[in-house]
């Protein structure tokens, strides 16, 4: 590797937080043109790598070489002049504003003191023109899909001239088609001289486009490899530290009475919108009932709808035989339903409360928990040992907040709660985002023995792995209605994607 | 003010511009009101002190222009002059106050606002009385004869229309206040100052991330904000009346909030607002003179408090979203945090 064509490196890099060593003396380095996977669970310490390179923080130890020259980077507008851009995994745009407002935001150009929006405008369509980014300068930016949203964001680093370009975990939020073509986009990039990093998890994507992967865990880098040279199991135990099922393992579904049906349902959103139209479906026992869809097609609020968290404005839901439609959440649960919620912080646990208190919300009126008015304190710190073991949460004690977990251990207090239980059907929604490989792979394990002990499972997710990997059965949604739905064995991700994608094909 | 107007035989026409007139006037602290809550909100700050920031500069501007008068023997024009400078300086101090409070310390932004409401009343009410009231204080138990208020100003060929231009003839604060609203409008949708204010008070961590200060931001914004409210203030004492009463701004401040609501955040949108609520107060000051001519099935409107009940009214019913649906600024009222 010669220094010359080196346009980035880190040299030691060390960041501290309360309690974390966040990165501990981290090299890593970008060739120019060259895209360079960064690849490592959550809490790896991808993200404050990247945020000390564009200036959002400030690292403890090392420093850092843009060009050969080492410099000093204390907020983004240093890191901008120094040409590294950076797009956010959630999107740093304005939705009020334009596409063009959006893009000049903070390097803005006038004319006598008055934006010069007309100027703007010219140079955003030149951008989009020379690298193939086709974005509409007026457009309002709240109008418009997250893959053109994301191309926005890279024409707004480039517009900076930006030579370095970090994307944080870009494909997200994208179907499989819209990844096909950010890849393009990617790769036309580098052509023009531009240095991408790109951040994932996704084993998959990154051996698909990178050029280098840098795999890090906890804090360190644990190596940079050519993908040439590993498969994603090698990988995936680099990023983990040890060995890893990336299948899950799992027999023929034995299904047999329905457990939930859902009638021509319709459902509002806050501000009034049906994002939720006319569906209809049936979860059967001892079956996985996966929906897919890209974030934002009315799977929340199907999901709250049919927990009782939302009101619903017309169908029918059937839970084990009984109209539930309408219902609040206790009488729902008391039918049979477990409920692990997409926003386990807002809505899967009251994070001041202890892990013990945590595992008894759904039971904590009913004894042996409720002796007439008062809390049976013995009895819920009992049934917390009990849960603790069985569920292998990791936990100094049971009387620790649940805020102070980690996230995959907060996912495991919500299941242990949730399917400890006498339910008949499990909703999952969005089971495994933001956990780490072991977690996930835990969670996986426990809904498909919740399914081979003769629940129904509506699974409800946006990653499409998740879905293939663990459906009997797959649900389409998008824009608030089932496109389709299809025998999980017939399904192909491509296929899949083209109806996440709002296709009307077959 | 254009009460002065009196007498039965006035044509419909008179009456009709000296409501306008009158209209205009009296929309003036409402509409200074609205467009420091535009400042501080487009910025993501909510400011509910808006009626404390005008109280306690229509105390101050006006004590500094009593002071230049009587104690320093300045001419009272500049006096008031000097008045409406402070009235700006103390607007802006107890905006730096809600931004200290709301921006570094991230206090709930409604008790900051609460809190600047109480203290103005507070320190008004106490140095008006320590001041003014008191044996031996400086100006020895009796409120010096005051500068008087700001003259009127002929706008020029304008106000020569026949009937129409009295509409013309308005007094410095009320015609600073339209061209602020034009001025604003212009700083808010068309420069690089209002497009970094707007983004901050959309999505905070968008903007930090293009390198812009958002503390500096919303600072800079919520200072202006309580300047334009300090100006709103002097309409009161240095404009309207020659004198300070407590509490005088008597709830102007949460209308100015509703005007700015009612308005959709834009300058023009709370000005007209503002021109809505002026003309009910207007209407109730003019009714005192054509009670009379008020349709005997509208009897009750001849009681001229019922429609002075009405900006009260509809400033409730807008507060509480009940009509009027609009959207404010993204993070408004949310501490930015790193």
């Amino acid at each position: 590797m010669t220094e010359t064509n080196i346009i980035l490196q880190a040299k030691g890099i060390t960041k501290r937080f309360p309690g974390v060593l966040a990165n501990d003396k981290v090299d890593f380095s970008l060739k120019k043109g060259e895209i360079h996977g960064l690849l490592g669970e959550n809490g790896a310490g991808k993200t404050t790598l990247m945020n000390i390179l564009y200036g959002l923080y400030n690292q403890d130890e090392g420093e850092m070489l843009v060009n050969g020259k080492t410099v000093q980077i204390d907020n983004p507008k240093d890191s901008i002049s120094l040409g590294i851009g950076m797009v956010h995994q959630h999107f740093m745009l304005i939705p009020v504003f334009t596409v063009a407002e959006n893009i000049m935001l903070g390097y803005e150009s006038t004319k006598h003191g008055i934006l010069d929006r007309k100027g703007v405008s010219a140079k955003v369509k030149e951008l989009s023109h020379q690298f193939g980014l086709d974005v509409d300068p007026e457009a309002l930016v709240g109008q418009l899909s997250v893959g053109i949203q994301q191309r926005v964001e890279i024409v707004k680093t480039l517009y900076r001239e930006a030579e370095i370009l970090i994307l944080d975990e870009p494909t997200a939020v994208l179907t499989p088609q819209e990844a096909d073509e950010l890849f393009a986009i990617m790769r036309g990039l580098t052509e023009r001289g531009v240095s991408i990093i790109f951040i994932t998890h996704k084993l998959k994507e990154v051996l698909g486009i990178a050029e280098r992967i840098t795999v890090m865990r906890s804090g360190r880098v644990v190596g940079t490899v050519i993908p040439a040279e590993v498969d994603e199991a090698k990988l995936a135990s680099l990023m983990v530290g040890r060995e890893v099922i990336l299948k899950v393992k799992k027999g023929k579904a034995k299904a047999k009475g329905e457990v939930l049906k859902v009638e021509n349902l319709h459902v509002l959103d806050d501000r009034g919108l049906e994002t939720v139209h006319n569906v209809s479906f049936k979860v059967r026992e001892g079956e996985i009932l996966g929906i897919a869809g890209v974030q934002g097609n009315g799977q929340t609020q199907l999901a709250e709808a049919l927990t009782g968290l939302r009101k619903t404005e017309s169908g029918r839901v059937t839970l084990a035989g009984k109209d539930i439609t309408g219902k609040s959440p206790r009488p729902i649960i008391e039918t049979g339903l477990a409920h692990i919620p997409e926003d386990r912080h807002r809505h899967g646990l009251v994070l001041g409360y202890s892990v013990a208190d945590n595992m008894v919300l759904c039971t904590y009126y009913l004894p042996p928990f409720a002796k007439h008015l008062v809390l049976n304190q013995d009895a819920v710190d009992a049934n917390a040992q009990t849960l603790i073991e069985e569920y292998d949460v990791r936990t100094p004690s049971p009387f620790v907040p649940t805020a102070k977990l980690s996230g995959g251990n907060q996912q495991k207090v919500i299941v242990a709660r949730e399917l400890s239980r006498d339910v008949k059907l499990l909703i999952a929604s969005q089971p495994t985002r933001g956990l780490d490989v072991g977690s996930i792979e835990y969670i996986h394990k426990e809904i498909v023995q919740m399914r081979d002990r003769g629940l129904g499972v509506l699974l409800i997710s946006a990653e499409l792995d998740e879905i293939m990997a663990l459906s009997d059965r797959i649900a389409v949604m998008y824009s608030g209605k089932i496109v389709t739905t299809i025998d999980a064995k017939d399904a192909t991700r491509e296929q899949l994607g083209l109806w996440m994608a709002g296709s009307q094909s077959n | 003010m254009v009460v002065a107007v009196g007498g039965q035989k006035d044509s419909p026409l008179l009456i009709i511009t000296s409501m306008l007139a009158t209209t205009i006037a009296v929309a003036t602290p409402l509409t200074l009101g609205a467009l420091s809550g535009i400042f501080c909100e487009r910025a993501g700050v909510v400011n509910i002190g808006i009626e404390g920031m005008m109280l306690g500069a229509a105390f101050f501007g006006w004590l500094a222009a009593i002071y230049m008068n009587t104690i320093f023997d300045v001419a009272p024009l500049p006096s008031l002059l000097v008045g409406v400078l402070f009235a700006m300086l103390s607007g802006g101090l107890f905006a730096l106050l809600h931004a200290v409070l709301s921006i570094t310390y991230k206090v709930d932004q409604i008790i900051g606002g609460t809190v600047i409401n109480i203290l103005a009343v507070g320190i008004t009410g106490f140095l008006n009385r320590q001041l003014f009231f008191e044996k031996g204080s400086i100006f020895g138990g009796q409120v010096p004869h005051a500068p008087g208020v700001l003259p009127r100003l002929q706008i020029p060929f304008l106000v020569d229309i026949p009937v129409l231009g009295r509409i013309f003839d308005q007094q410095p604060l009320t015609i600073a206040a339209i061209l602020l609203v034009i001025i604003s409008h212009y700083v808010i949708f068309y420069t690089p100052w209002g497009l970094r204010m707007r983004a901050v008070g959309e999505h905070p961590r968008a903007a930090d991330t293009v390198g812009i200060n958002v503390s500096f931001t919303r600072y800079a914004n919520v200072i202006i904000g309580g300047m334009l409210a300090g100006l709103g203030g002097a309409y009161f004492t240095l404009e309207s009346v020659p004198s300070f009463e407590p509490l005088m701004t008597n709830g102007r401040g949460f209308i100015s909030l509703a005007a700015m609501i009612f308005g959709n955040w834009t300058p023009f949108g709370a000005w007209a607002a503002s021109l809505v609520f002026g003309a009910a107060q207007a209407l109730q000051i003019n009714l005192q003179f054509y009670r009379e001519l008020i349709p005997d099935q509208w009897a009750i409107l001849q009681n001229s408090y019922v429609v002075g009940l009405a900006p009260y009214i509809l400033t409730m019913l807008i507060l509480t979203g009940i009509i009027g649906k609009t959207t404010p600024p993204a993070a408004d009222g949310i501490p930015y945090e790193k």
